[in-house]
């Protein structure tokens, strides 16, 4: 797909938008957004070797979970493009990112801004966690640790049928707190899996608030390089240092980016939350109206104009 | 209209754990949406933080139970049993220890889509030799949950309702006795947690239809007492009909048939709950209504037992209950 937008651009389209829908409905993954925003625009608008989306624009509703008489069945990884060997596979491992996923399809030409309508609807295939069956995805993410692992066979899978294709992994660092993490990066290690590739979103939170307040996970790099990857460490925010991070040499290894982020970048406003901003709800409708008037600023749009 | 409670849990598991020295408050991140966030604030010397790490959490909650407290552990139910499950058969179930299972947002009570959904929870609970299942159906047993669940020697799993929860009953848990909330004599209900109120809602429009019901609510689901349930088929002339928010194999359709099997009861018993089928994300009314869980389900199922149709409409079924996408009683939208 030709990059209509620069990389930076579709990155405050995904903050506008995920700001945008939680203000009209009331809350939503924000600070996902806020964190995240640099990592999948470079991901979708430049590093990703995806084909053209072979679902239709608008999402279609749900359509059944798995099984034999199922034959319809598909997931969302239409969304990315075919599944063909010489194209790149990406999955999003904390399935609570799926609004800044969404939001990311829209902004690089992959889904139509009428998904995001869709969003949490019943019927609706575009749920609020990612589900197998949802835009942009391949895999049910929604029970964390477990998409390194899964990328990790995939990858193995693809390397001994020759394709050129790279196996993307988007993590949380939250992730880290689950032995599966470290189960799936020793295995790639062992195996030299070194078509895997991980981009992580460091943004030292969780559901509980400051990661080294809930179960402290140390330095992450030092532990996964001691469990055999490559790792390298940068500001999330800086385009230059993501595709700089992608070119760094790793045979024999999978690659980890560690991505360190702000999850109040963009949305300021949101700072005083910190770090209790997992999910944010707003706390009356005066903190609604204030923080529609100073994120919109910051953002550069008008104001939402929602329903009381 | 039915009292509604907000956050029945958060103050009912405070009282307990205070008079309660050997309760600790174990979570695993997701302590505002376990309703614990207030115990943890205001206690923290007995509250223990694990991180997103529920297989660690259930055997470190062994080692609790070896040196004499009895954890709570909390969590979406799910969590309790998919991930953690070698752990809990090796370091709670076989070595009995007192080990509190507290899942939250059982069956599809969320719309967190399949990995949050436990479905089949109590029947993989169920099958696990010396575990003991408790589910609450309104506020007042969510309430007592604390206190029943601490009276078991050995590892309990409850399903514990949250957020802003209706009270249908007027006393607490007692472990192993249902209740008895109509005494018809045509069809026997069984049910137990949310089903429970889904199968209040219609109440009128059977009754309406010449149907006289007797409705068992369950919530302790093993230990199983069996035989109050086999007096209350025996009143019935025409058969059983169980609904439950979980898969049908496994859970109390599958309870109350393995009973009637053993004791050669000759009736007819018809399972309503998910058949066989994952489920997807969406609202707890969508999603019950989708999959036949809710009271126009068991309607459909009382008509088939009878071979009759009511014509009844949703319009002839007390109103569906739906609870706000977001609101003061839960941390997230899920
Ligand atoms: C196995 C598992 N346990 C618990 C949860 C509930 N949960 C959802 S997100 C999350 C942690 C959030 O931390 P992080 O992944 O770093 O995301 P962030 O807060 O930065 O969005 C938890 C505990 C889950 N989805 N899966």
């Amino acid at each position: 797909m030709d990059n209509a937008k620069s990389t930076g651009d579709v990155a405050l389209g995904i903050r506008r938008r995920v700001f945008e829908h939680s203000i009209r409905n009331n809350g939503g993954y924000m600070s996902q957004a806020c964190s995240a925003a640099e990592q999948l625009a470079w991901l979708y608008n430049e590093e990703l070797r995806l084909g053209e989306p072979t679902l239709p624009m608008i999402p279609k509703p749900f359509g059944g979970v798995p099984s034999a008489g199922n034959t319809d069945y598909q997931t969302g990884a239409g969304y990315n493009g075919p599944a063909e060997p010489q194209y790149d596979r990406l999955f999003i491992a904390p399935a609570h990112y799926a609004l800044v996923a969404y939001a990311t399809l829209i902004e690089v030409g992959r889904m139509a801004p009428e998904g995001l309508e869709m969003f949490n609807k019943d019927g609706s295939s575009v749920e609020m966690i990612g589900a197998e069956h949802s835009p942009g995805m391949e895999m049910h993410n929604g029970t964390l640790g477990i998409g390194l692992s899964t990328g990790a066979g995939l990858a193995w899978g693809r390397r001994r049928k020759g394709e050129p294709g790279r196996v993307w992994v988007f993590m949380s660092d939250g992730e880290v707190q689950e032995g599966q993490v470290w189960e799936a990066v020793q295995a790639a290690a062992y195996h030299a899996i070194d078509n895997l590739y991980a981009i992580m979103d460091v943004n030292a939170q969780q559901c509980d608030g400051a990661m080294e307040s809930v179960m402290d996970a140390r330095d992450i790099r030092a532990k996964f390089e001691a469990f055999g990857a490559r790792c390298v460490e940068i500001d999330g925010h800086d385009l230059e240092a993501l595709r700089q991070a992608a070119r760094e040499p790793h045979p024999g290894k999978p690659l980890i980016i560690l991505a360190h982020t702000v999850p109040y970048r963009g949305m300021s406003f949101l700072k005083r939350r910190f770090p209790r901003l997992h999910y944010v709800r707003f706390q009356s409708e005066e903190e609604r109206a204030d923080m529609n008037g100073a994120i919109a600023e910051e953002l550069g749009i008008p104001p939402v104009d929602y329903a009381h | 209209m039915v009292e509604m409670v907000t956050r029945p849990y958060a103050g009912a598991f405070e009282a307990y754990a205070l008079a309660h020295p050997e309760v600790l408050c174990l979570s695993a991140d997701l302590t505002s949406s376990c309703e614990i966030d207030g115990f943890r604030d205001r206690h923290p010397e007995q509250f223990v933080s694990l991180g997103m790490a529920e297989q660690n959490m259930m055997s470190f909650a062994g080692g609790l139970g070896l040196a004499g407290f009895r954890p709570f552990l909390h969590t979406f139910g799910v969590f309790l049993y998919r991930r953690p499950y070698d752990q809990l058969i090796a370091s709670v179930a076989y070595p009995r220890r007192k080990v509190r299972l507290m899942g939250f947002l059982p069956g599809v009570t969320t719309p967190g889509g399949m990995t949050h959904q436990a479905i089949e929870d109590i029947s993989v609970m169920r099958s696990i030799p010396n575990m003991t299942i408790l589910e609450t159906g309104d506020a007042t047993e969510v309430e007592s949950i604390c206190a029943a669940a601490d009276s078991i020697d050995g590892p309990v799993y409850c399903r514990v309702l949250r957020g802003s929860v209706p009270r249908l009953f007027d006393s607490p848990i007692e472990v192993g006795r249902m209740r008895e909330l109509s005494a018809g004599s045509d069809v026997l209900v069984v049910t137990a947690g949310v089903a429970t109120e889904e199968a209040l809602r219609a109440r009128g429009a059977l009754k309406a239809a010449g149907v006289s019901i007797r409705h068992l609510h369950i919530n302790t689901v093993k230990p199983f007492d069996e035989r109050p349930l086999l007096d209350h088929i025996a009143s019935v002339k025409h058969g059983v009909i169980t609904l439950e928010n979980h898969v049908t194999e496994g859970g109390i359709g599958s309870l109350v048939a393995e009973i009637m099997a053993d004791h050669g009861v000759g009736k007819r018993l018809i399972r309503l709950g998910l058949k066989d089928t994952y489920a997807h994300g969406g609202s707890r009314p969508y999603l019950m209504r989708h999959y036949g869980l809710d009271a126009s389900a068991l309607v459909a199922g009382v008509e088939r037992l009878l071979g009759r149709i009511f014509g009844v409409t949703e319009a002839d079924l007390d109103a569906v209950r739906v609870d706000a996408v977001h609101s003061s009683a839960k941390a997230e939208a899920l």
